[in-house]
This record gives C-alpha cells, sequence and structure tokens, in this order.
C-alpha cells in the first residue's frame, strides 16, 4: 500500500490546505509535526531549497509547496474532484488560486506590523478583499467549487480563519461584514462545510500563542 | 479548438515570451498585440481588470492571464502537439516546484541587479547566482529541463537569457563564467525556432533597461 506521509506546523494555513484536501479524498496519512524552530534533518533532505512545511511524502518522494502538493493529490486521487474538467474554467480557477497564493505574505505582514506600517498593512488587506468582493466571488453563489469546496476555497482560507486569529490579537475588525457581504458569506459557508469544521484549527491556541509572540516581538523591537 | 487567438503582450517582457513560446512550438497561429504600459488599452484593462497586466491570452474573446497559467492552458487545449507538461503526476509536481520557484526568485533578483547599487546589488547579484546553479542541478546531464525536447521549466526560464546581458553590463559581472551549464542549455534552447523567434535581441533590451534607468532616476 502506497503511504503518505505529511510533514506539517500546526499553525500553518499552507499545512491546513494539505490536511482538507487529503481529507476530502479519504486518504490515509501519517502526519509529522515539525518544530519550526528546529527543523529535522528529515525535513532539510526532502524540501533543501526552501527548507518549509507542508512537505508531502507520496512512496519515499517528496513534493512540495502547497499548492504543487494540492494539484500533485488532485491528479493521484481524483475522487471529490479539486479543479474544474473545462481547462478554461481550470484557466479561470488557478488564477484565483495564483492571487489567494500572492496574497499570503499579508498574513505576515500584518502580524509584525505597528503604528504606520499596521496602516500600511491592513490598506492592503482591503484592497485584497475588495478584489475578491468585487471580481473573485462575482458569480459566486456559496463557494467555489459550487456546493462543494474546490482548491481555490481552500487557497483562500487564510482569509475564512486566519485573518480572524489576526483581527482578534491585533484587536482590529478589516473583514467588516457591511463593507464585505460576499466574502463575509463565503467565509461562514467555507467554515460550516464538514471536512473544515471537523478538521478545524485550533484557533484559541494560536490567538493565545500569536498574541505572546507579537508582544515579545514588538518588546524587543523597542528596546 | 483553433477559434481566435489574441495576445496582449509588451516586447521585453520575460512573460509574455513563455507564451509566445509555447504558441510557436505548437505552431498555432494567434494575433499579437503589442501594448505600450504607459498607455494600457482598454481591451487590456477589460480583460485583466485585477492586475491590468500582460502577457493576457484571449482566446475566442474570453481571457487568460497569468503566463504560467496560460502556458499550462495552451498545452491543454493543444494537447496533441509537442507537449510541454510532464505526463507522469509526479514530473509534473516537480516541473511545477521548479517553474514556481523561478516565479519566486528570477524576476525580483534580476530587478534589483539592474535597479540596484553597492551591497543590495552585491546580494542580489550572489542570489542570482545561487539560483542558476541550483537550476544547473536540476537539470543535469539532460538536453532540457523537459528532457529530449523543451519543457515547461524550460518555456519559463529561458526568457530571462534575453535580460542576461543587461544584468551582466549593470552588475559588471558575466553570468557564463559562473553557470556554464546554464548558458549551454541557454544556447541549445536558442537553436529552436520557437525560442529564438519570440527571444528580443539582448542589445535592445539593454538598451530598454537604460532608458527605464532615466526614468526612474537610476544612476
Amino acid at each position: 500500500m502506497a503511504v503518505v506521509k505529511l510533514f506539517g506546523a500546526w499553525l500553518s494555513p499552507y499545512v491546513f490546505r494539505v490536511i482538507w484536501a487529503l481529507k476530502l479524498k479519504g486518504i490515509p496519512y501519517e502526519y509529522i509535526e515539525e518544530d519550526l524552530s528546529n527543523k529535522s534533518p528529515l525535513l532539510l533532505q526532502y524540501n533543501p531549497i526552501h527548507k518549509k512545511v507542508p512537505v508531502l511524502v507520496h512512496d519515499g518522494k517528496p513534493i512540495c509547496e502547497s499548492t504543487v502538493i494540492l494539484r500533485y493529490i488532485d491528479e493521484i486521487w481524483p475522487q471529490n474532484p479539486l479543479l474544474p474538467a473545462d481547462p478554461y474554467d481550470r484557466a479561470v480557477a488557478l488564477f484565483w488560486i495564483k492571487f489567494a497564493d500572492d496574497k499570503g505574505y499579508l498574513m505576515l505582514k500584518l502580524y509584525r506590523a505597528n503604528g504606520e506600517e499596521q496602516q500600511a498593512a491592513v490598506k492592503e488587506w482591503l484592497e485584497m478583499l475588495e478584489v475578491m468582493e468585487e471580481h473573485a466571488l462575482i458569480g459566486v453563489k456559496k463557494l467555489f467549487g459550487g456546493d462543494e469546496i474546490n482548491m481555490v476555497d481552500i487557497a483562500f482560507s487564510f482569509v475564512a480563519i486566519w485573518l480572524g486569529v489576526l483581527e482578534d490579537i491585533l484587536g482590529l475588525e478589516i473583514c467588516e461584514p457591511h463593507k464585505f457581504p460576499r466574502v463575509s458569506s463565503w467565509i461562514q459557508n467555507f467554515k460550516s462545510i464538514p471536512v473544515i469544521k471537523d478538521n478545524f484549527p485550533d484557533t484559541d491556541k494560536m490567538s493565545t500563542f500569536l498574541k505572546h509572540g507579537r508582544e515579545m516581538m514588538l518588546t524587543s523591537k523597542s528596546n | 479548438m483553433a477559434g481566435e487567438l489574441v495576445l496582449l503582450d509588451f516586447w521585453p517582457s520575460p512573460f509574455g515570451m513563455r507564451s509566445r513560446i509555447a504558441l510557436a512550438e505548437k505552431g498555432i497561429p494567434y494575433e499579437y498585440r503589442e501594448e505600450d504600459l504607459r498607455n494600457k488599452s482598454d481591451l487590456l484593462l477589460q480583460m485583466n481588470p485585477v492586475h491590468k497586466k500582460i502577457p493576457v491570452l484571449i482566446h475566442n474573446g474570453k481571457p487568460v492571464c497569468e503566463s504560467v497559467i496560460q502556458v499550462q492552458y495552451i498545452d491543454e487545449v493543444w494537447h496533441d502537439k509537442a507537449p510541454l507538461i510532464p505526463s507522469d503526476p509526479y514530473q509534473r509536481a516537480v516541473a511545477r516546484f521548479w517553474v514556481d520557484f523561478i516565479d519566486k526568485k528570477m524576476y525580483e533578483l534580476g530587478s534589483k541587479i539592474w535597479k540596484t547599487k553597492g551591497e543590495e546589488q552585491a546580494n542580489a547579484k550572489k542570489e542570482f547566482i545561487e539560483c542558476l546553479k541550483l537550476l544547473e542541478g536540476e537539470l543535469g546531464d539532460k538536453t532540457y529541463f523537459g528532457g529530449e525536447s523543451l519543457g515547461y521549466v524550460d518555456v519559463a526560464l529561458v526568457p530571462f537569457y534575453s535580460w542576461f546581458y543587461a544584468y551582466e553590463k549593470c552588475g559588471d559581472f558575466s553570468i557564463e563564467a559562473e553557470c556554464p551549464k546554464m548558458i549551454a542549455w541557454v544556447k541549445r534552447c536558442m537553436q529552436k525556432e520557437s525560442v529564438a523567434k519570440s527571444l528580443p535581441d539582448q542589445e535592445k533590451v539593454y538598451e530598454f533597461i537604460l532608458q527605464l534607468k532615466k526614468v526612474f532616476g537610476i544612476e
């Protein structure tokens, strides 16, 4: 039987992308938690270029970069497909996945920012949410995948879940429902999907951990 | 399947070159439209409202944006000739990984080489060469990244060659001296008509960079 291993870290939105894909397709896997401050030799061997999680290892062969992993999973295990079959629809889906991937840096940017930098980071988040509201979600009734989630929904999961964690620890409301009704509605729909609900990150633990981490970071900055 | 194909592009864009090569490899006729990026056409703004960038591939009136997505789309729709993306899922994942690596590194590092000076430029040069060496490692003894024929990674990477002369002049270094295997691979690619015809002359690109430096007020 083929062996699937996933190297991950409990906080990482990119790791959760892979977990949800594997769960959705019913693929058994072994999960290995990595301490990102003390990466295992095995992780460094499997991902020498980026040295990051997630890394999927299938039959001893490593696949790195979450979107590359998702596409691999979708191709090897075609049940519950994560991308449209039609080439044009797929090109559109891939466009939005790339858009979401290219905006992932906003999480850390907001987390690390203070004062003026925070205002700038919030502005960038609002611009991103506006594109989701005015472009990405046009014509989307429930989820990007229709009634079920697909790779586009999974790619935007950092907006659905991790933005909320950041809002919580920073005491900010960025995705205001009256300003972003489509995004807010999509977030609720995303969170209510069984595979997401049943494999939901520990956001309380994240908030506590990240709040503390941010305090330490800001204190050391001002020292 | 054929239908109407338009490519909105800008001659020095390495991203546009990717789509040009893919279309040429498969012998697909299309209309090339040059965009003036200081005065973008209504069509461009309409077809790529999110990024307002080239290249945009318009197939039967419907836009495909992002060069790597265009290459994949072209490969899928015109799958019977000159396949670019590996058929094996694992090889496909490896190819996608390297295209992602190229996208994350090459343009940004290259830009730093011609835009900056001093320590910032030195660091960019160092990292740029390191990236090329990693790519050389991936190429190994193969003729192309795609094996015996041009593949996805080749198409994604080779356009940056048209900027090498500009990087070398601005950065005062020799890419061939540091990465001879890379240049040998480039030369093999340039023997293909699809590549040679899709890449602009390096001197022309250098002149263009010098103009940009004037506009940006960079010494």
